[in-house]
């Protein structure tokens, strides 16, 4: 699957493949010719990933080949031991958690599940957590607290989940509790924005120590879908309401909401899954490490002031 | 929006002229007089209308006890927002002109029936009491006041919920509001959270619903998602009841509904409950 402003791109890419194919002599003249089409490639991708406007960051954050958490826990974790349930009304498929070893750090994985075939989608209600899930996920956070390891939370969801029963159960409640009580724990909490950083379904998660967010994942109060519907009365205009909202990881980083960029290659994630899991894992123990030297009480206090200090307003003389 | 719309009671010679208005609730005319002096309440069916801040603290708080905190914090434009119809800054000013207000919510301290309490009162008129940087910051400022001095946080919401305007920093309100409360928590300080029509999106799901008291007025709308996206969603009627106080009441989310007319007198009985200090 390629995207619009990659379709170039893959039309070489595309090209290129065929050449290798067809070519099992491997003159010197195809063999020159590949080596030319693969460099433009490079030069081309590094171009478009250049000039990505938000809106295209978007699609490059929900793309159907980017590494979500089940790979992300495969290819960070030495172990992982899901731990279901929330103890009050069930297990939330969309929101899963549990003891993980990564680089050696032993610690409390949570994150969103959004699944890769239909079946997956569909089991893990695409990505949008209930109440259930945030309710889980402060559960095995506290338990976390108890034995002193540190937290990583995994941000992946559109949104959570805008449902008759999630309402009934209060959804709302849910995440307001989880971002009173995650200011408050005293062991490390290291938050990864990897996908979709969706509105209040993925703060619900992200009230942390370190905020990192990977270069072509997008964080928003809205999707921008939404917020064309509301003031440009259409949502057909999302890419011009995703330009409007700075949803992108050098916007967030600017405003003091993000801490630090993990690169990805260019080509995006979904074209080098491991070099970016890679990159993820390294950040992620690299601010355990340092986290795990901050005491508790320095801890609140500094995660306190991070939070508090995020706001842009005036003193308006009247 | 208020409810005193010409267009529901067009038509009518006595409406226009503003001697009587319809109820939204009950969709019977009610004389303006009857329906101010009983606090914006429709005599007939209870349907409780929105009120300003003005009119919020005049009820609550004891006359000439009220001293504003931060009156001066006031919008920025931090994205440069200019959407289909205009631009933030523009709205803004709008917001301003016809409210008197610089941001969505009123602070300060006041007195009820005689015990000092920090208030937060939000107006839904500035922008659908929506929650960006300066109310953020109004409502943490509020809550570190309550904090230092051992005063019961009490916080009326009206929000349609983030305002897009200031986009993520929008959202990082509600991680802001909720670390303010959670100091109030820890230090045993009574916060009690009031919802009134509307409380939704990102004020719902932080700082209101975590009150150790969380009340709402009668036929309030609160919830997380609008109806129209949950109905879009879920491809469902949802029930008529369905997001208002009483449906909360009926799941657990509420402690109580009060009406306008005993709210003062409620607060104050519940204050008692919390304070350790005076027994
Ligand atoms: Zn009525």
């Amino acid at each position: 699957m390629s995207l619009d402003f990659e379709k170039e791109i893959a039309d070489v890419e595309k090209r290129i493949a065929e050449l290798s194919a067809l070519d099992k002599s491997r003159s010197p003249k195809r063999k020159a010719e590949l080596t030319s089409l693969k460099r433009k490639v490079k030069s081309m991708t590094k171009k478009v990933y250049s000039e990505l406007s938000p809106w295209d960051t978007v699609q490059i954050a929900r793309h159907a080949d980017r590494p979500l958490l089940r790979d992300f826990i495969d290819g960070m974790c030495s172990e992982f031991l899901e731990l279901h349930g929330d103890r009050h009304q069930g297990d939330d498929k969309a929101m899963i958690g549990g003891f993980a070893t990564l680089g050696g750090q032993r610690c409390m994985l949570i994150g969103m599940v959004k699944g890769r075939s239909v079946e997956e989608k569909v089991e893990s209600n695409f990505g949008m957590p209930n109440p259930e899930g945030y309710r889980k996920a402060l559960r095995l956070m506290k338990l976390a607290e108890r034995y002193g390891l540190p937290i990583v939370c995994m941000v992946d969801t559109p949104a959570a989940y805008p449902g008759r029963e999630a309402e009934e159960r209060g959804q709302a409640e849910a995440i307001a509790r989880n971002l009173t009580e995650m200011a408050a724990l005293e062991v490390p909490i290291i938050v990864v924005v990897t996908g979709e950083g969706g509105s209040g379904g993925a703060l619900g998660i992200a009230v942390g120590d370190a905020i990192l967010m990977l270069r072509y994942a997008v964080y928003s109060v809205i999707p921008p879908e939404g917020c064309a519907a509301i003031l440009w009365r259409d949502a057909a205009k999302a890419a011009d309401a995703a330009d409007a909202l700075k949803i992108t990881a050098d916007s967030l980083l600017e405003f003091g909401v993000i801490d630090e960029i993990v690169d990805e290659p260019a080509g995006g994630a979904h074209r080098d899954p491991e070099t970016t899991i890679a990159a993820t894992q390294e950040a992620i123990v690299r601010n355990i490490k340092k986290l795990k030297r901050r005491g508790a009480k320095r801890l609140v206090d500094q995660r306190y002031n991070k939070f508090v200090k995020i706001g842009r307003f005036k003193h308006a003389r009247s | 929006m208020g409810w005193f719309t010409t267009s529901s009671t067009k038509g009518d010679k006595n409406a226009a002229k503003g001697l009587f208005v319809v109820c939204p609730g009950c969709k019977s005319h009610i004389f303006e007089e009857e329906r101010k002096n009983n606090l914006k309440v429709c005599p007939k069916c209870n349907h409780h209308d929105r009120l300003t801040y003005k009119e919020r603290l005049d009820l609550i708080i004891d006359p000439g006890t009220f001293r504003e905190f931060n009156s001066h914090i006031s919008t920025t434009d931090p994205l440069e927002f200019v959407d289909g119809k205009g631009s933030y800054a523009d709205k803004a000013a709008q917001a301003k002109a016809k409210t008197g207000m610089n941001e969505a919510i009123v602070t300060g301290s006041g007195n009820i029936n005689g015990i000092r309490v920090v208030i937060g009162v939000m107006d839904f008129r500035f922008l659908g009491g929506s929650l960006a940087s300066g109310t953020g910051e109004k409502i943490l400022l509020a809550a570190e006041h309550a904090l230092r001095m051992k005063r019961a946080f009490i916080l009326f919401s009206a929000s349609g919920g983030a305002r897009m305007h200031e986009g993520i920093i929008s959202l990082m309100q509600m991680a802001k509001t909720c670390a303010g409360i959670s100091k109030l928590n820890k230090a045993n300080i009574p916060y009690i959270s009031v919802m009134t029509d509307p409380t939704f999106g990102g004020v719902s799901a932080s700082y209101a619903t975590v009150g150790d008291i969380n009340l709402a007025e009668p036929g309030a709308m609160i919830g997380f998602a609008g109806r129209r996206v949950i109905e879009q969603t879920i491809k469902q009627k949802l029930p008529k009841d369905f997001q208002t106080s009483e449906y909360l009441l009926d799941h657990g989310f509420v402690d109580a509904i009060v009406n306008r007319s005993e709210m003062k007198d409620y607060l104050h009985n519940v204050l008692m409950y919390c304070s350790r200090k005076k027994a």
